[in-house]
């Protein structure tokens, strides 16, 4: 499956700059596994030490928290749009 | 009863008013919850007379007693809401708030007497609670009741809110709200659980734009207290994203069926939307969601009456959660 990533600006020195990425796999844990494959110094940004999602990291599909959809083993198919956003308070800007 | 000694009791009991001609689902009604109904205005009224006396429960505030000051961030309406009750209870109270708010929540907060600290727009409710930690710590004299970590926030919407929605709308099968504090989703969710179990929970998260990318770095990120204390990850069962766009569309679309709320209604009414538009063919739902606020203080951001894409892109550096 071939899906794009959104990049936060916050994740972006290491990605090249790159707002979006394309990357592959079945499942949220694939793609990100693949992008941290490409992009290393992301890798302790995507995850915890445990290989958890990273706490402050929100990973959406298509709008959709993942969290709530079975986290990293959450499916994607192909063309899906995965957005990868910092967690914040309350009170963020439009 | 609409005859009422003070106005701290005409906080709650608030109307819900079917909103189904906007659902996108035959099968699926949506009821709407004015919280904009509030003597403040806001859903931030039933916080912040919780968190007020509860710290007078604790000591921490004695009513009448002169030179008490309060701190606590805010985006406006919490600090709208603290600054009636403050009024009336004689304390003094300083709101630190992001310089990106509309005019009018700014206006709002001198109505009653509260004094504004600027924090930076740039850094969004995130560097606004950051600052408070700061002042508070300075100057321990102050009381700082943080609705970020208070469990008196969600006490509130446990006792009052999830109560008032079960009794009103008996057939719930989805709540719908907005995630800032997470006070609402919290206490009406764990309500809601206990009280008619199988009832989903789903946040809506406020669209991010230039507070987000102004993040040095994502340790910076933030998750309030108040969502980690009630186990928030198991009590929700769904959150969504919505997009600036959506958020201006669906609040001009309340005025549709009469309802001028404000633009974080839309946001959620958005999100209502998408709950309704995600119910499988043949089965009936019934979505009750909340309208923080009216209108009002956003008639400067031209939300109802601009070019659309003019206001989304206005909108993108003011803070309207």
């Amino acid at each position: 499956m071939a899906v794009t990533l959104r990049i936060p600006t916050v994740l972006r020195p290491a990605t090249g700059g790159r707002a979006t990425v394309d990357a592959v796999g079945a499942t949220i844990g694939e793609v990100l596994g693949s992008l941290s494959q490409e992009y290393p110094a992301l890798t302790p940004q995507l995850f915890n030490d445990d290989g958890s999602l990273h706490r402050f990291l929100n990973v959406y599909v298509n709008d959709d928290d993942v969290r709530y959809l079975g986290g990293l083993a959450a499916p994607v198919v192909d063309g899906d749009e995965v957005t990868l956003l910092p967690a914040v308070a309350g009170g963020a800007s439009a | 009863m609409t005859r009422y000694e003070s106005v701290l009791e005409m906080i709650g009991n608030t109307p819900v008013v079917n909103a189904s001609a906007l659902s996108p689902n035959p099968n699926v009604a949506i009821w709407v919850k004015l919280e904009g109904r509030n003597p403040a205005g806001s859903v931030k009224d039933r916080v912040a007379i919780s968190l007020v006396e509860a710290a007078e429960r604790e000591g921490r505030l004695i009513p009448g007693q002169a030179g008490q000051t309060l701190i606590e961030p805010s985006s406006g309406n919490t600090g709208i809401a603290l600054a009636m009750v403050c009024r009336l209870r004689g304390y003094h109270l300083k709101v630190v708030l992001p310089s990106n708010v509309s005019i009018e929540r700014r206006q709002l907060l001198l109505v009653w007497g509260a004094e504004i600290v600027d924090s930076p727009g740039s850094e969004g409710s995130n560097g606004a609670v950051r600052m408070a930690q700061t002042l508070a710590a300075e100057n321990p004299s102050w009381v700082f009741l943080y609705q970020y970590a208070n469990p008196a926030n969600p006490l509130a919407h446990y006792t009052h809110t999830g109560p008032e929605i079960l009794a009103d709308v008996p057939e719930i099968t989805h709540f719908v709200a907005g995630l800032g504090t997470s006070g609402t989703l919290m206490g009406v969710g764990k309500y809601l659980k206990e009280h008619k179990p199988g009832t989903q929970i789903w946040a809506i998260e406020p669209p991010s734009g230039e507070m987000v990318d102004g993040l040095r770095s994502l340790e910076d990120g933030y998750i309030p207290p108040v969502f980690t204390d009630n186990d928030g990850a198991n009590l929700l069962d769904r959150k969504v994203v919505v997009r600036p766009k959506e958020s201006i569309e669906w609040t001009r679309r309340m005025s549709e069926i009469g309802l001028f709320v404000g633009i974080s209604s839309g946001a959620i009414m958005a999100g209502a939307v998408k709950c309704a538009s995600l119910i499988p063919e043949g089965e009936s739902a019934t979505i009750v969601t909340i309208a923080c606020d009216d209108g009002w203080k956003y008639l400067s951001t031209g939300a109802w009456t601009d070019d659309i894409d003019e206001v989304v892109e206005r909108a993108k550096s003011i803070i309207y959660f």
